[in-house]
């Protein structure tokens, strides 16, 4: 069995997962200009409701479903009781979702008890696929195109829906969007929430893969700044790729230098950075 | 009158080992001045620069690792002092180049990938750095033949450095070159018209900044005799912040007083419950939501208000200058 090409495979699981995670940062970030230290959080708790809903007896994708729903609400509730105060104040949005990101890995810490807990791999989705002679996990490819769906309807609702339309014209210029009677502050709680919701089924698609653990949240948070800081704010594609690129450095990294592997994965951003402040698909601030 | 009350609190702190008469206060009294150091640092970003960094933790890492390691290979506490503070320098001039490319929120995502790659080194590269088990060092250096190891010994000590930072970062405050950091910090745009180079500004004020952060980091190394990564963390960087904005951005005493609450708190809360990072989180959310100024400013605003409400209206009354609220600081450059 070849090392690099099944390392291969699960990065790209790994980055359609990733992808699941940053889009929604990226989105909130660019339309809202809100930095939301949460994200990681959504990502665990997402992943701790799909836990309890299986244990409640529910299947896998349904438990997915229901707590990306879950994760949805809250992330509107969040934004319209919280950040819906703090409109413009950067310092203070930081601080409250960094205060919120305590309290909710604190909360679970103490509802969900500190030991990692694995989620099943559907059943049907057990065992491996032979492409070509080469066998890889079932469930790492079905993530693949999970991530692949999801990146296509977002792509659709963003370029082919009013809906879409008014939410990139309420991250090109959110006074101009106003004014046309586009009501922005509705638009901020359905990016919100829909960021959020994403983020917690990616908790529960990627709980066969990474288990759910404490901390989960403080290591996935930075892997989506990582992507948006690469691939721009508020862009798909730009996150679209850099989850990708982001995927394979963290898990040929963990291989190959595993003492190191948290340097070499900063290493294109600081890269970038220098290059082009603003990510690779991203467009100079205002 | 300031003076006065000035000479009277330094009495107090001067004299703190022998009323409190507890080694165990002593040392918590130790821990706030070491915190105080690393909130003023952190304030010169956040308060006269007016930018947020949440990657203070790394540098303070930076120094206490630095710092461990070149004792246990030998050195004397001064080379491993001067050493951790030069290596801490140049990772805070590291850290600058970088996060300086972007304004703002930018800004602030930059500084947080950052730390995190330090607790990422630190918590990974266990053949230098011990993993998650730290460093620990045998002793506490024994300056001018004065013992550091007893608890009001160590007190002292921190004293001294406190007071030397914070006055320094008075000096600093007030000199034009803080002043123009402030300018930097409100009007970025004109600065630059004026002809400052408001990007080498920021990249002083960091590297101050980061100085004081590692000077913190060394005293925190001696106070424990123990780094390791759980001090380099997210969450020890969010602390700080929490002192730096509890007591209110851009004073001089509102760190001090941020670093004294939240060290207490953490102390007392810590004695009765278990989820201290809960509580935290909830006075995160609570300041910023009901005293957004800080605590300082907050609670004058509140003593002004019911002084005003207490006395009785004059009619030639003195017009007192109402402190306006603070502006919306623009982030771009």
């Amino acid at each position: 069995m070849n090392i690099s090409l099944l390392l291969a495979a699960n990065s790209i699981a790994f980055g359609g997962l990733l992808f699941l995670l940053s889009a929604g940062f990226s989105l909130i970030f660019g339309l809202m200009r809100i930095p939301n230290l949460t994200h990681g959080s959504l990502f665990m708790l997402g992943a701790y409701f799909g836990v309890s809903l299986i244990a409640l007896g529910l299947g896998f994708w349904p438990a997915a479903i229901v707590a990306a729903f879950g994760v949805a609400v809250f992330g509107g509730l969040v934004e319209r009781l919280l950040l819906r105060r703090l409109p413009g104040a950067e310092l203070a949005q930081v601080l409250v979702t960094l205060g919120l990101s305590f309290m909710i890995a604190d909360f679970s810490l103490m509802w969900w008890g500190g030991d990692p807990i694995s989620i099943d791999t559907p059943r049907a989705l057990r065992g491996a696929t032979f492409v070509a002679g080469l066998g890889f996990p079932t469930y790492r490819i079905a993530v693949i195109m999970i991530a692949v769906i999801v990146a296509a309807a977002l792509w659709a609702l963003l370029d082919w829906t009013r809906l879409g339309a008014m939410i990139r014209a309420g991250v090109d210029d959110p006074e101009m969007a106003r004014i046309v009677g586009i009501r922005v502050s509705r638009l901020f709680t359905i990016v919100f929430s829909l960021g959020a919701g994403l983020a917690g089924f990616a908790g529960v698609i990627g709980g066969p893969i990474l288990s759910v653990y404490p901390g989960l949240d403080q290591d996935m948070l930075p892997l989506a700044l990582v992507v948006v800081i690469l691939g721009g704010s508020g862009s798909l594609i730009g996150s679209f790729i850099g989850s990708f690129v982001v995927a394979f450095l963290y898990n040929f990294g963990q291989a190959m230098l595993p003492e190191l592997a948290y340097v070499v994965l900063f290493l294109p951003m600081l890269v970038v950075l220098v290059v082009r402040p603003e990510g690779l698909f991203g467009r100079a601030a205002p | 009158m300031r003076r006065l009350a000035l000479a009277f609190g330094l009495l107090v702190l001067a004299t703190l080992p022998f009323w409190v008469g507890n080694s165990y206060y002593t040392n918590i009294a130790s821990q706030i001045l070491l915190y105080a150091v690393f909130a003023l640092g952190l304030n010169v970003l956040v308060g006269y620069a007016g930018l947020v960094s949440l990657g203070h933790a790394g540098l303070f890492g930076i120094a206490a690792y630095t710092g461990a390691l070149l004792i246990n290979s030998g050195a004397g506490h001064l080379l491993a002092i001067l050493g951790a503070l030069g290596v801490t320098l140049l990772a805070a001039a590291a850290f600058a180049m970088l996060s300086l490319r972007g304004t703002g929120l930018g800004f602030v995502m930059i500084t947080v990938a950052l730390g995190q790659i330090v607790w990422g080194v630190a918590y990974r590269w266990i053949s230098i750095t011990n993993g998650d088990n730290g460093v620990s060092i045998a002793t506490r250096p024994a300056p001018f033949g004065l013992t550091l190891a007893t608890a009001p010994g160590f007190y002292w000590a921190s004293l001294v450095v406190f007071l030397v930072s914070l006055g320094a970062i008075a000096v600093f405050a007030a000199s034009p070159f803080g002043i123009s950091l402030r300018g930097t910090r409100d009007q970025p745009r004109r600065m630059n018209a004026l002809g400052y180079h408001v990007w080498m500004i920021r990249f002083l004020a960091f590297l101050f900044s980061g100085l004081w952060s590692g000077v913190a980091g060394m005293l925190f190394l001696y106070y424990n005799q123990f780094v390791s990564p759980q001090s380099v963390a997210l969450t020890s960087s969010a602390e700080v912040l929490l002192m730096v904005i509890a007591g209110g951005t851009g004073t001089l005493l509102g760190p001090f007083a941020g670093a004294a609450l939240v060290v207490i708190m953490k102390n007392v809360a810590s004695a009765y419950i278990e989820r201290w990072n809960f509580v935290l989180g909830a006075i995160f959310v609570a300041i910023v939501i009901f005293m957004p100024e800080g605590l300082v400013p907050g609670s004058l605003r509140f003593w002004r208000w019911t002084l005003t409400r207490l006395r009785p209206r004059r009619p030639a009354a003195v017009a007192t200058p109402v402190r306006a609220p603070l502006p919306n600081r623009e982030g771009g450059a």
